[in-house]
């Protein structure tokens, strides 16, 4: 089974450069659905997407779903079927210590948020804050980069994705708390209905038998 | 593709206006910067020509993303802070001009020694030699090949797309990643950068038939 994953997201999907190795939440549950699923969690394969390739490369079949931190949005489902929620997560800012911005309305005083293509975030922020300059690069770690070199006052996305970044960089934090909530789920091609549901309830069982519960404070809190 | 030209245009339209800016601007600069570089290669002074070698090599040799890079994320580090639009004009006049003074350099150097030493008996000066005998014999030589680096400018201004430049590529990926209509929205693009260097090609093949001197 081909997954579309994630490379640099920490805590979630980042490639281990020393071990050569895909690692983060979302390839723990994607290993543990293959398990469940094909009876060997080595039947799992990872190829590396981003939010803007990620539907492309599973429309055209170069990938079998997509477990990258995808919220399921209604625009979403008309390309996409989504599994139920696997993790729920909310859409924050990341500021340098001591910066003035407290909350997302802060923003409104014409500061510059950096977002990524492709992601929910650029349209969530533009509601928010219709002020704000929003500037959307290709990925998180460009995105941080203009961040520390002051090409924007606020980075947003997922307080999922964020926290990672200011676990690795100290004078960063987050600010004013989760303004969406960014339900996430694994997304299949149309008409895999019973792929879906098979899936589902492997994540049903892993909820009931407490492996979620172990992947989840492997990563998310240690 | 025409529901995205439909739903978007204002938004290619405005793209289009920073790629052409970004192309002319960067295009005129690296023709000035790429001409004094090659001027300073055919230098007979050493430590003159090494100037203009180290400048070519060091452009040339380096990815267009790095020195994009280099002016839209370090430099600000130190105060100097470019937007994307800006960082990416002069990445591209930095890369191009190291092209451009190459292909200049080879035009000079095909303008055949007994022209400069004709200049040089009737009492012109270096410069002026260069100015009305030299350049203007180089650059017709040279006109093929600089039409090639004018096209690959223009295509390469892509490059602000990685660095919010808002240009034609960036309002694309933008698009793309809004509809899902990669290839309906990548195919409209494309077209438009035909649409841009097509009649460069033809212009450039045009000059080059009426300056043709054999």
């Amino acid at each position: 089974m081909v997954w579309g994953v994630k490379y640099d997201t920490k805590l979630f999907g980042l490639m281990n450069i020393e071990k050569r190795e895909v690692e983060g939440f979302d390839i723990d549950i994607a290993k543990e659905i293959t398990k469940r699923l094909l009876g060997d969690e080595k039947k799992a394969e990872f190829v590396e997407v981003t939010s803007k390739t990620r539907i492309p490369l599973l429309k055209n079949g170069n990938i079998d779903a997509i477990i990258a931190t995808m919220t399921i949005s209604d625009e979403r489902k008309k390309q996409v079927d989504f599994s139920d929620v696997y993790f729920d997560a909310g859409q924050s800012l990341l500021v340098k210590k001591g910066s003035d911005i407290k909350s997302v309305e802060d923003l409104n005083d014409g500061k510059t948020v950096l977002a990524v293509k492709g992601s929910t975030s650029a349209a969530n922020v533009r509601k928010k804050a219709p002020k704000a300059k929003v500037l959307e690069l290709e990925n998180y770690a460009e995105a941080f980069t203009a961040l520390q070199s002051g090409q924007g006052d606020a980075m947003t996305t997922d307080n999922s994705i964020l926290l990672g970044m200011a676990s690795e960089n100290p004078d960063y934090e987050l600010v004013g708390g989760n303004f969406t909530d960014e339900p996430y789920g694994i997304a299949f091609n149309k008409g895999q209905t019973e792929l879906v549901n098979q899936v589902n309830s492997i994540l049903s069982d892993m909820k009931k038998d407490g492996t979620y519960e172990k992947i989840y404070k492997k990563w998310i809190k240690d | 593709m025409l529901e995205i030209w439909n739903t978007y245009h204002q938004d290619i339209l405005a793209g289009l206006k920073v790629t052409l800016t970004a192309s002319i601007i960067a295009l005129i600069c690296s023709l000035i910067i790429g001409t004094v570089m090659a001027m300073l290669q055919v230098s007979t002074k050493k430590w003159v020509k090494k100037i203009g070698n180290i400048y070519v090599n060091f452009f040339r040799n380096i990815p267009l993303l790095i020195v994009v890079m280099f002016f839209f994320v370090v430099l600000p580090l130190y105060g100097i802070k470019f937007d994307g639009i800006t960082s990416g004009t002069i990445g591209l006049t930095l890369y191009t001009s190291a092209f451009i003074a190459d292909t200049v350099r080879s035009g000079i150097e095909a303008v055949s020694k007994g022209q400069r030493e004709a200049g040089m008996s009737s009492g012109l000066t270096y410069l002026q030699i260069m100015y009305y005998i030299v350049l203007p014999q180089a650059f017709k030589i040279a006109l093929p090949s600089l039409g090639n680096q004018f096209i690959n400018l223009v295509k390469n201004s892509s490059i602000l797309a990685m660095v919010t430049g808002a240009d034609l590529m960036y309002t694309g990926d933008l698009i793309a990643s809004t509809t899902f209509n990669t290839l309906g929205t990548y195919t409209l693009i494309g077209l438009i950068y035909l649409l841009m260097t097509m009649p460069l090609s033809y212009l450039m093949r045009y000059i080059e038939t009426r300056t043709a001197t054999y």
